[in-house]
């Protein structure tokens, strides 16, 4: 198979997480084993409470792991320096910007901090950076805007920009379909998938758009109480994974479709 | 960028009207001294009356720079807390550094009958209530500092800042109720706040301190913009969080710390001066807003020093008063017209 020549981006082994205070360990999930090569786009999907927020924090060095280890480009995630971290990692998060009165273009320059000097001035370079990250994600016209001015979708694909300009090997993003209609959650997912095409990035999302993730996904992490399974999603459709990931009492997959139905 | 055209002019602008407000500081007051003659004196030829002279060298001349350095310091700092703190309602004194002050000074003027003896002796010097008043400041923002270093969530901090601020100023209540009217007047005198009591040599150290402040801020410009996108995301550009945060309070404490030591707490500038600026120049920008509240704060401090030493009259009202009723109805003014409030 062609995957096995590919570039392990991040990889875990047996890693458990969850958290951790003076008196008691809440372990989340453990023996967790996955591997994320160059170039995939990656779902992460469970249901509501399974740890997928607690797996995207552990994976992205918010929190440390209880046990096991993260490599991040064959280096543990512990050996980096915060600096270099943000050179191999991006991140783009639900949290609500601070200031809005900022325009598209200096939102997307701050990915660029990790290689600006002392006072962040922009260099040529990394002003090519950003252009094209603005029109890779097709927001060039948008440019001059307040994000104020700015819809979700857009403020979305704003902050999408700003990780591409960060130009890191993983980019990370938790739940980014969130807040979005039908037309704007296919529409952002199939920007990564462009994204991943032309950049040869490796993009991690986790997301609740399950039937989505399915069609447009290279490789889907499925998280359940007892499990962390990873693989491609035709192979998750053979082996099962989905019926067991809800209760069933409410809805079922089909395994034609690749879609799960309301049961009647 | 596009606009930095714009910014270098409207810089450029506000530079001028500086330097027009500066002379003009100098040249109005209880005696009026013509512009020709205040620029002779500047650049050190002789005015048309000996007593001119005198009057800008050692009255006029070391006031108008304090207002300068205390404009654009207090602005400065109440940007940094704004920006760390994500609250526009954040000031230069949020982390307790004027109420620290007011204690040190409480302690000299209105603790001599408590404590007697030593503290009367102090009273004679100008110095002490100087001293006190870094002292005070300096007690309450170390604390602030290690609470910081332990804390995690910054708007704890914030809290915490807010607390000790109140335990100071319960403290200064129980001294005032056992002060002499006397001393209280004095104590209020000061609370007024006054640009006009430095001699050169205080103005050279409130100046190398101050410039030490300015330096700390200027380069935690690129970790405030940064900020502006939430603790989460300026860690995942790899910003040291506790460092910057550090590097910031410090700042402040230089700067306004400093300012409250030798002027007395000046209140209003330091929250005003930055809405000010960010509605004029519509921008989030911490390289643009810098120099902008630097600029501002100088020339809006200069305009309120005019105004209270009631030109032509012998009448100084305190400056404390002037920086309210000069700037409130015009950030009022600012909001009403464009209808939005930008942060």
């Amino acid at each position: 198979m062609i995957e096995k020549n590919k570039h392990i981006i991040l990889k875990t082994k047996e890693v458990s997480i969850g958290y951790a205070s003076k008196k008691e360990r809440t372990v989340v999930a453990s023996h967790i084993n996955i591997e994320l090569h160059q170039g995939e786009l990656v779902g992460l999907v469970g249901v509501n409470g399974v740890g997928k927020s607690t797996l995207l924090r552990t994976l992205t060095h918010v929190q440390k792991a209880l046990s096991g280890d993260i490599f991040i480009n064959g280096k543990n995630i512990q050996q980096y320096a915060a600096l270099d971290l943000a050179k191999v990692l991006s991140l783009v998060l639900t949290e609500k910007l601070i200031s809005k009165n900022l325009s598209v273009f200096e939102i997307v320059a701050l990915g660029r901090q990790p290689y600006t000097n002392w006072v962040g001035n922009l260099s040529d370079h990394d002003i090519a950076i950003i252009n094209s990250a603005l029109s890779k994600t097709n927001i060039s016209d948008l440019k001059q805007k307040k994000c104020f001015e700015l819809s979700d979708g857009q403020l979305q694909k704003v902050m999408i920009a700003r990780a591409l300009a960060q130009d890191t090997d993983l980019i990370i993003l938790d739940e980014p379909t969130t807040h979005l209609d039908i037309y704007h959650k296919v529409s952002t997912l199939k920007l990564l998938q462009k994204l991943v095409k032309d950049t040869h990035k490796t993009i991690l999302f986790s997301s609740h758009e399950i039937d989505l993730a399915i069609q447009l996904c290279d490789r889907l992490i499925v998280m359940t109480p007892d499990s962390v399974v990873s693989d491609m999603p035709c192979n998750l459709i053979t082996k099962g994974v989905f019926d067991s990931l809800f209760p069933k009492d409410l809805i079922a997959f089909d395994d034609k479709t690749g879609t799960f139905r309301v049961k009647k | 960028m596009p606009n930095s055209n714009t910014y270098k002019l409207s810089f450029l602008v506000l530079s001028i009207i500086l330097i027009i407000c500066f002379l003009a500081n100098i040249s109005l007051g209880s005696i009026y001294i013509p512009f020709k003659d205040v620029l002779h004196s500047l650049i050190g030829n002789s005015t048309e009356q000996e007593t001119w002279q005198h009057i800008i060298q050692n009255y006029r001349l070391p006031k108008a720079l304090t207002a300068i350095l205390v404009g654009s310091g207090l602005g400065i700092s109440g940007l940094l807390m704004q920006t760390l703190f994500r609250n526009p309602l954040a000031g230069p004194f949020v982390l307790g550094i004027s109420s620290g002050a007011s204690l040190g000074v409480a302690l000299v003027i209105l603790g001599s009958s408590i404590f007697g003896g030593v503290f009367m002796s102090l009273l004679i010097s100008k110095w002490s209530i100087v001293i006190a008043a870094s002292l005070g400041s300096s007690l309450v923002l170390f604390a602030v500092l290690l609470v910081s270093l332990k804390i995690r969530d910054t708007m704890a901090i914030l809290i915490i800042g807010l607390m000790f601020a109140s335990m100071t100023s319960a403290i200064v209540s129980v001294l005032s109720y056992f002060g002499s009217a006397q001393q209280l007047q004095q104590y209020i005198f000061w609370g007024f706040g006054s640009l006009g009591n430095l001699s050169w040599d205080e103005l050279m150290i409130f100046f190398m301190i101050y410039s030490l402040g300015l330096l700390i801020s200027l380069a935690s410009v690129k970790s405030l913009n940064t900020m502006l996108l939430g603790e989460n995301y300026a860690k995942s550009l790899g910003l040291n969080i506790k460092r910057s945060r550090f590097a910031i309070i410090i700042s402040t404490s230089l700067l306004a710390g400093t300012i409250t030591a030798f002027t007395g707490p000046i209140a209003f500038i330091g929250l005003a001066i930055p809405h000010l600026t960010r509605q004029v120049f519509n921008t989030s920008n911490h390289k643009i807003l810098l120099p902008g509240v630097f600029l501002f704060g100088a020339i809006v401090m200069l305009i309120c020093d005019s105004i209270a030493q009631v030109p032509n009259s012998d009448y100084t009202l305190p400056i404390n008063a002037i920086t309210s009723l000069v700037g409130a109805p015009v950030v009022i003014w600012l909001l009403v017209r464009k209808r939005k409030m930008v942060f």
